[in-house]
């Protein structure tokens, strides 16, 4: 359990932020310039906290006065953008760094399902500058996860990767979650990484906490309908091999991607952007669009504009964010409470966002 | 082309010994004032880079002067050690050793200053977080990261150890199988009528050790580039 509280300026710039997170993937959400590395410096314990307090497990890091744990003390482990693995040592001492320094009955994390999980086995004898971006970066991870840390700060790890290489990454950080039990506060200014990791996200904005919640509360609020999003929950299925497909079973039906996702049995968060969502009063029939869910109407806001977005609840518990145009609201009579079916373009939900 | 006496094979193995030691001091004193240079901020720090670099600049004759006032038997620090150690440096071989180190001082912090300097700060807050303490860190990264520039500051440091003069005799004299090493011996050799032949096979061998060790410390820096890129 992580507790921050910050205020303080740092350069021309003022952090002024209070948030907890618990286990599982927190993620710092917002624009360059938000604030979120500099939180995580603060954490981290590289740059000296100013006003505020920083605790973890219950035990005080940094109260801003007295109390300044150094970073080597605070076993909180860091994934910076760049994998700053160090040059002059193997991959395999690279791995082990962190262990020199961790107490025999500390080092819950083993080396062995680590190299397993993040695929770096053949990896160990090479050195760093021999590596592409997307194994150095996943070195990294490993080297921070080694050392068996009470907390993992991500400091948009995956920002220098092309999105080959994201993608590539991105379900290992999902196994780490899963597996290791380690707690991570995860940077990030992609929805899609976002929402599809984190439990909780706290979104930053000019060095403010703008919002805070599930990722399906947070992203379901913005000022520009093309920023809506919702994230709906489901179970992968066994994938259509012929058509390059594969299901996401849901309560209120099955959402198809494109591509062939594994493993069978997963669950995945498929990102439904409000504009790709068409609603339709009657089951529709003779559609290209596969993707058909089930809901009734929840709320649709009052506005001057042409469309409102419309806000469903889906069956079996989802919420679903459809954008419409107020005519046809008023010529289906799009009214709360009533049953309706949302149509998802499927070329809207490719391998991306899962 | 004449021999060379006795004499002067003992101040050439003299001078070895003199340079050899004086590289072993140097280069861990340079070191530790290198990272004072490269990471320390505090007030002062400008007159603290000049003080080192000073011998480079004075007329070697003063830098011995000053030894000599300051360490000779009856200086503040010479007669302090001397009542207190029974360390004695004016006149001895190991007041060779100082007024080499002191010498070559300013060239060897140079070079593993700047290689400190180009170590990434990064790299060594990375190491921080995966626990180590800033003295674990200076061993294990910036220590090796450095090493092209200790390397090359050693043999440099050592070629100006083995050529060391002005300062040499000033401080610590002209003594046969004592203080007199390759430079003295030319110099002397160069007084005497007959010292011509000697004087000039001196300065051909230390012309030649100088240009090895210059060699020396550029074949391992192109090394150490090649190996890091």
């Amino acid at each position: 359990m992580i507790d921050v509280e910050i205020h303080q300026r740092i350069g021309n710039f003022l952090l002024d932020i209070d948030f907890s997170g618990g286990g599982g993937i927190t993620a710092l959400f917002g624009p360059s310039g938000s604030g979120k590395s500099s939180v995580i410096k603060v954490i981290a314990g590289l740059t000296r906290l100013g006003t505020g307090r920083v605790m973890l497990d219950g035990a005080v890091l940094a109260d801003g006065e007295s109390r300044h744990m150094p970073p080597h003390r605070r076993r909180i482990g860091v994934v910076f953008q760049e994998a700053r693995l160090f040059p002059h040592l193997s991959v395999r001492h690279n791995l082990r760094y962190g262990r020199l320094f961790t107490p025999r009955r500390e080092q819950r994390v083993a080396e062995g399902p680590v190299i397993d999980t993040l695929g770096i086995g053949h990896l160990l004898d090479r050195h760093p500058a021999t590596l592409s971006g997307g194994e150095q970066q996943r070195v990294a991870i490993g080297r921070a996860l080694l050392a068996s840390p009470r907390l993992l700060l991500m400091d948009e790890p995956l920002a220098s990767l092309d999105a080959a290489r994201r993608l590539e990454i991105l379900p290992l950080i999902e196994t780490l979650r899963d597996e290791f039990g380690i707690p991570i506060i995860y940077v990030s200014h992609a929805v899609e990484e976002v929402a599809r990791l984190a439990e909780k996200v706290v979104v930053l904005d000019a060095g403010k906490v703008a919002r805070e919640g599930s990722p399906a509360d947070v992203f379901r609020v913005a000022a520009d309908r093309f920023e809506i999003i919702s994230v709906v929950e489901g179970r992968l299925g066994k994938p259509n091999e012929a058509f390059q497909l594969t299901p996401v079973e849901t309560p209120a039906g099955i959402v198809w991607l494109n591509g062939i996702i594994r493993p069978e049995g997963r669950t995945a968060h498929v990102l439904v952007h409000a504009i790709d969502v068409a609603l339709a009063t009657h089951r529709p029939e003779a559609v290209s669009i596969r993707t058909v869910l089930t809901g009734t109407i929840a709320g649709v806001p009052d506005g001057p504009g042409p469309s409102v977005t419309v806000d469903l609840t889906l069956e079996g518990g989802g919420r679903l964010a459809a954008s419409v145009t107020r005519a046809a609201v008023a010529e289906l009579g799009l009214v709360p409470g009533r049953r309706v079916f949302a149509l998802v373009k499927s070329v809207a939900l490719d391998e991306r966002p899962v | 082309m004449p021999d060379l006496s006795p004499d002067a094979w003992i101040a050439i193995a003299l001078s070895f010994k003199v340079a050899a030691m004086a590289t072993l001091w140097g280069v861990p004193v340079s070191t530790v004032l290198a990272l004072i240079l490269a990471r320390g901020r505090f007030p002062g720090k400008a007159l603290f880079d000049g003080i080192i670099h000073l011998p480079l600049v004075l007329p070697p004759v003063v830098t011995g002067y000053a030894l000599l006032l300051l360490l000779g038997r009856k200086g503040p620090l010479g007669a302090f050690l001397d009542q207190h150690f029974g360390i004695v440096f004016a006149f001895r071989w190991t007041g060779a050793v100082v007024a080499a180190v002191v010498m070559s001082l300013p060239i060897i912090v140079r070079a593993i200053r700047l290689s400190i300097e180009s170590v990434d700060t990064r790299l060594e807050q990375a190491s921080g977080t995966l626990g180590a303490s800033p003295v674990a860190t200076f061993f294990l990264v910036t220590l090796p990261l450095s090493m092209p520039g200790i390397l090359v500051g050693a043999t440099l440091g050592f070629a100006k150890a083995l050529g060391e003069f002005g300062a040499t005799i000033t401080f610590v004299s002209n003594i046969p199988g004592e203080t007199r090493t390759i430079a003295s011996a030319i110099y002397t050799a160069s007084q005497s009528p007959e010292g011509d032949g000697e004087a000039l096979m001196l300065s051909v061998i230390a012309a030649g050790i100088g240009l090895a060790a210059l060699v020396a410390s550029e074949i391992i820096a192109r090394w150490f580039r090649r190996a890091s890129s």
